[in-house]
């Protein structure tokens, strides 16, 4: 066994470090108990493992490509940029990943009926989307201030069979909805399966959605590999809960020559008090059943996040990421609402690829960067999610009426 | 040396008569009203006081709970505000137990063991963290058990026999039993169904059990009277709070005698229930 690797994580406690751990009231706690058992048990099925190979070749179109900007590369001058294609995906965007494995483990533990929470409704229209081919009930929570921002998405959610229910506390954001798909969990918890979006969550939910997402890195280094021969020099992603992020880095944590970039949503910027970067501005608190890096006031309460992307507007961050990021194995950088929308239209017409506004900050930040680097680095950004959803929110800010 | 808890319980056993546990929110609506509102408590009728402390995130509560949290953050309460004023109710008042009852991170966020110091320091008898199941006792439970301050754990209807010695390990105090599955008032409790879990409980534990969550009414808390050590009510007075504010969110005057009398009608129903 290896002991010096990054990658063995979490412990029996559910802990990276200081960060994760369960964090939920007790009518929660039997649940999570037994979806950690049986996740364990379904991880080291060679039955689950091939069924989940089939689902994601078959279904949702994997592997997703490693495509080579050729435009933008020759545009910054710098290091050689690949994109990897999620948003290539079933339903596009890597969401589904997480959503194919969880709904084939509610459906192995019994479970009838889905929650989920959603911000930009990526996750919500990949859990729609499973709940109906595995013709379960679905419901989505859904912040009433996304719902306005994301309306392609929730019709499509309610084309796929789901209810989205409008979550009208706090922020009216993906928080809230997390919030409150929590309290239907706790009341409904003998029939209802959550299935939560993103490396966050208590244990096990960070490393059991790392799991699932870790096939965009695996394909990843594959791909790389046989095209450039050689392990990538940087990796770029988008963090808001952090699963895009922390699926690419996974399998790269012991590949030390890797730098590993995180890129937070730094809103109208990190110093305007209008964010979402709980790594840059958070300290160490405990939201949503982990405790990670968390934008709160001096007495503990959360701050309401900011972002121009509905799925980056999240105050916290997963667990593993806040520890990857105290021991110096990740890098963090930030990009603001105006360079996400730039980077959204520059690789739109260098490109011919509209990003989600999530990865447009990952490409923002490579941007930065790609100039700064050798041409024969090699680069590899994430990118996790097409724009068609985001249209409207970037029509708006170019002053377009659509 | 006995706590202030197992003094209060010891006189309720004696009386043979369960207790009310009144649960407000530190600072509804605001700091002074929120003041005069505990001031009046034990006169009233409570046996013991839970104070909320408020969080911006309560993911246990329902909603009227939530507004609750949310007018008191409005109104500048913090946690070093909510103890100040647990000092303040316990120069007056040597005898009411007080538990704080809330979420982690404003703990955490204020110190946790500095946290524990400052409690005791003021006047608190006990705590209860939501979101702390005993899979995270090092976090706060065990630091305040040797500091001497009680550790008040939920046991609910998920919480099986496998499970139950794990949960009682830690508790000092009591042992609050959730009535149902659920956050605070939304559903109903059912004194039918939770009877047969506290004699499954009491199998396990000598503790005295309070039972919460879905408790609104007389009759309801009667019931409950009838087979528990306590009864919590909350949103049902945390709602007759919100009943008695204004249109700018302001309390009228009639809302601390209002609150009162409610916790008086509750306190009868309490005491009268194994006559």
């Amino acid at each position: 066994m290896l002991t010096n690797s990054l990658r063995t994580g979490p412990d029996e406690r559910g802990r990276f470090g200081l960060y994760g751990g369960r964090f939920v009231a007790e009518t929660l706690m039997p649940c999570i108990l037994e979806l950690e058992a049986a996740y364990e048990e379904a991880k080291r099925d060679p039955a689950f493992q091939a069924e989940l190979e089939s689902w994601f070749s078959d279904y949702v179109g994997r592997p997703s490509p490693l495509y080579f900007a050729e435009r933008l590369t020759a545009e910054l001058g710098g290091a050689k940029i690949y994109l990897k294609r999620d948003e290539l995906n079933h339903t596009g965007a890597h969401k589904i990943n997480n959503c194919i494995g969880q709904i084939l483990l509610a459906r192995r533990m019994g479970k009838k009926r889905i929650i989920a929470e959603t911000g930009a409704g990526q996750h919500g229209v990949a859990t729609a989307t499973v709940c109906a081919r595995f013709n379960m009930e679905c419901v989505v929570y859904m912040g009433e201030r996304d719902i306005e921002r994301q309306q392609p998405n929730v019709f499509r959610m309610r084309l796929l069979g789901a209810e989205v229910r409008s979550v009208c506390s706090g922020s009216r954001t993906l928080k809230d909805a997390m919030n409150e798909a929590l309290r239907d969990w706790v009341t409904n918890v003998a029939t209802t399966y959550y299935l939560i979006g993103s490396v966050a969550g208590p244990h096990p939910y960070p490393a059991m959605v790392r799991d699932f997402q870790s096939v965009i890195g695996r394909e990843t280094k594959a791909q790389i590999l046989e095209k450039e021969g050689r392990l990538p020099d940087v990796l770029i992603a988008a963090v808001g809960g952090g699963s895009n992020a922390m699926g690419l880095f996974h399998p790269f944590l012991d590949d030390s020559s890797v730098r590993l970039i995180a890129v937070e949503a730094a809103g109208e910027g990190l110093d305007t008090g209008l964010h979402a970067a709980a790594l840059l501005r958070g300290r160490p608190g405990i939201l949503h059943g982990a405790r990670s890096y968390l934008l709160q006031d001096e007495d503990g309460q959360v701050i309401e996040p900011h972002s121009i992307s509905a799925g980056l507007d999240y105050p916290g961050i997963g667990p593993e990421h806040a520890w990857l990021k105290d021991i110096g194995r990740m890098e963090v950088t930030a990009a603001t609402d105006r360079e996400a929308l730039e980077a959204f239209q520059l690789l739109a017409r260098l490109e011919g690829i509209l990003p989600a506004l999530e990865p447009a900050h990952a490409l923002a930040a490579a941007i930065r960067l790609a100039p700064t680097l050798p041409k024969d680095a090699l680069m590899v950004v994430n990118l996790c999610g097409r724009g068609d959803k985001d249209i409207y929110t970037v029509a708006r800010h170019l002053g377009v009426r659509l | 040396m006995t706590t202030r808890i197992e003094r209060r319980f010891a006189e309720l056993r004696a009386q043979n008569r369960a207790g009310l546990i009144t649960f407000l929110v530190a600072g509804d609506p605001d700091i002074p009203v929120f003041e005069q509102l505990l001031e009046g408590l034990p006169a009233a009728g409570a046996d013991l006081i839970e104070v909320g402390m408020p969080f911006s995130d309560p993911m246990a509560d329902g909603p009227v709970i939530q507004a609750a949290n949310l007018r008191a953050l409005q109104a500048g309460i913090t946690l070093a505000r909510t103890l100040e004023i647990v000092r303040r109710f316990r120069e007056r008042d040597a005898a009411t137990p007080i538990v704080l009852m809330g979420y982690y991170n404003p703990i955490w966020a204020y110190g946790r063991l500095r946290f524990l110091d400052d409690a005791i320091d003021a006047g608190v008898d006990g705590l209860i963290v939501v979101d702390l199941p005993p899979e995270e006792d090092e976090e706060l439970c065990l630091p305040a058990l040797e500091r001497g301050l009680d550790f008040i754990r939920l046991a609910t209807p998920t919480t099986d026999d496998r499970r139950l010695p794990q949960v009682l390990k830690n508790v000092r105090g009591f042992l609050y039993y959730v009535s149902l599955t659920g956050v605070t008032g939304v559903k109903d409790a059912i004194a039918e169904a939770v009877a047969p879990q506290l004699d499954r409980i009491r199998r396990h534990t000598n503790l005295p059990i309070a039972v919460g969550f879905g408790i609104k009414t007389n009759e309801q808390a009667a019931a409950i009277a009838r087979i528990a050590d306590a009864v919590v009510v909350g949103s049902a007075l945390v709602g007759e709070v919100a009943a008695h504010l204004d249109e700018r969110g302001e309390a009228r005057r009639e809302l601390v005698p209002a609150v009162h009398a409610k916790v008086a009608a509750l306190a009868r129903a309490v005491r009268e229930a194994r006559r």
